[in-house]
């Protein structure tokens, strides 16, 4: 259901343009499941803690607003989002749990995870526009403001029946949910229990008014590996990587426009300025890349994919390791490498020639019996070749981002999450040349990425277009 | 236990691009101590096939996180 594609993120260039669909359904959750009924807090495992908080006993806030819930009628949802009318079947009495020690996988996934909100240094949280398709009531925009997200960019406010869990919009799983514009939040909950299949499972809880309410999944497609699931809404937010993406497109922009104008004003003299550093780096990729591997007859036509994917792919490695400004994470992103590839995958076989694809399915030159072997082989080179050039730039710029997370989780590792000061400074003392080291290697595989991306682009263009003699 | 296999495999995979970029980082020397005027070839040559190398081991360890 929700899954958060990057050919959704293109469609908000539509969405933007104020095309808002107004879709009137009748409420209807139909594959919604319900897991919200009778969590038994006191059951699951919290990471090895011992709790023995007594639910029932705690004096909650919430009482106040002890409605008779019943009364409501849940099968008709009006949509009055004064009324503040929490739905009781799904609500587990709860309160915020203080999960002390420090996970410093949780860390590293949140670090690396998109999120809906900019934020620069825990301080500074540059809200984002939420533009959110559910199929009950349709089209929302709304600015990721109203969730006032505080520390590890949790809100503590909710919309509607949306919430803010580190820097992402989850969706509460309760049909019957009526938040108002602007609920309060005490906080976030988080349990890992095992599924049928006997594999963990995070289950997310929001705390509203003395109450855990089960979170559905973030819409991200990543088969579960950062937390993302089936959910019944969509999230089409331009995102912290898009906004990356559109400000890296626009320095690239404004860097190359300034250049071209100095080679038609400055012409016959030498460079100057930001032109000798382009021109360095423009010139390698011609003279190492695109010729050699494409022909300088043909390279002409795909000089400009093979730079624009180049200084892409190198912008946004390298603004993904500005330290403290986000830290994005957006070439290590899996859907980000995969509309790379796809496009790569497209201009190779729409240019491929007569030999290309006789190469593939009809190989010449070996015996008749080798080569339906050889097409098959062949057949599944053709997918496997683009799906190499997304794994490796996603897997190369996420396992350098983790690295680097690790060795600064030290510092809580040592430390024991803050409640050791003498601890903290042996991690700091060691946390900070391995982090200085990485950093330098991240340096170098920002660079070496961009151009093995493009080389491999280049390479997989010649094949195509090579002409043979036969 | 599956995540414990499928660290192992993460882990064999690793070991095998290894000992594969080591082959390749030292013949790719070799050749350009031996013929330094091909230094460029040699080193175009090199980042390709360590790229195809590390491709397959990046597959070997996604596809151990997805199992996991």
């Amino acid at each position: 259901m929700g899954k958060k594609l990057i050919f959704h993120k293109i469609l908000i260039l539509a969405l933007l343009f104020g095309f808002q669909l107004s879709a009137q359904h009748n409420h209807d959750h139909g594959g919604h499941q319900h897991h919200g009924h009778n969590h038994d807090h006191g059951s699951h495992d919290h990471h090895g803690h011992h709790h023995n908080h007594d639910h029932h006993g705690h004096d909650h806030h919430g009482h106040k607003h002890a409605h008779d819930h019943s009364k409501h009628d849940h099968g008709a949802h009006d949509k009055g989002h004064g009324s503040k009318g929490y739905a009781t079947d799904c609500g587990s009495p709860g309160h915020v749990h203080e999960h002390h020690g420090y996970d410093p996988a949780a860390t590293a996934i949140h670090h690396i995870s998109d999120a809906n909100v900019y934020t620069i240094l825990d301080f500074v949280r540059i809200p984002l526009p939420c533009i959110i398709y559910n199929k009950d009531r349709g089209f929302e925009f709304f600015s990721s403001g109203k969730f006032h997200a505080g520390h590890h960019d949790n809100g503590h406010h909710g919309y509607k029946d949306y919430v803010l869990y580190e820097g992402n919009v989850h969706r509460i799983d309760c049909p019957n949910f009526k938040g108002s514009d602007a609920f309060e939040v005490e906080g976030f909950d988080h349990v890992t229990v095992k599924n049928d299949e006997g594999k963990d499972v995070d289950k997310k809880y929001a705390i509203i008014n003395g109450k855990a309410y089960l979170l559905e999944a973030k819409t991200i497609w990543d088969a579960g590996i950062l937390g993302g699931g089936p959910s019944s809404f969509y999230d089409l937010s331009p995102t912290k990587n898009v906004i990356s993406m559109f400000l890296v497109a626009l320095v690239l922009f404004l860097i190359f426009r300034r250049v071209a104008k100095a080679y038609a004003t400055n012409t016959g003299s030498a460079p100057k300025g930001i032109q000798s550093l382009m021109e360095v780096m423009f010139q390698f990729v011609r003279d190492e890349v695109a010729i050699p591997f494409i022909g300088k007859k043909k390279h002409h036509k795909y000089l400009p994919l093979l730079m624009s994917i180049f200084f892409f792919i190198l912008g946004l490695n390298l603004w993904g390791q500005v330290p403290f400004l986000g830290s994005t994470n957006v070439t290590g992103s899996l859907t980000v490498t995969m509309i790379l590839a796809i496009i790569v995958f497209i201009v190779v076989n729409i240019n491929g020639n007569k030999d290309y694809w006789k190469h593939i399915f009809w190989m010449p030159g070996v015996p008749t019996f080798v080569k339906p072997l050889l097409a098959a082989v062949e057949g599944l080179g053709l997918f496997i070749k683009p799906l190499t050039l997304m794994l490796r730039l996603a897997g190369n710029i996420t396992a350098g981002h983790i690295a680097i997370l690790s060795f600064i989780g030290l510092i809580f590792i040592f430390g024991n999450a803050g409640q050791s000061l003498a601890g903290s400074s042996i991690g700091t003392a060691l946390a900070v040349p391995l982090t200085l080291f990485m950093m330098a290697i991240e340096l170098i595989v920002a660079f070496i990425q961009a151009f093995v991306f493009t080389l491999l682009t280049a390479s997989y263009i010649g094949a195509a277009t090579e002409e043979h003699h036969h | 236990m599956t995540g414990t296999l499928a660290a192992i495999g993460a882990g064999l995979a690793v070991i095998g691009a290894g000992i594969g970029l080591g082959q390749i980082g030292g013949k790719a020397v070799e050749a350009i101590a031996r013929q330094p005027e091909a230094s460029g070839d040699i080193r175009g040559a090199m980042i390709l096939m360590a790229a195809f190398i590390e491709g397959a081991a990046l597959i070997a360890i996604l596809l151990s996180i997805f199992i996991q």
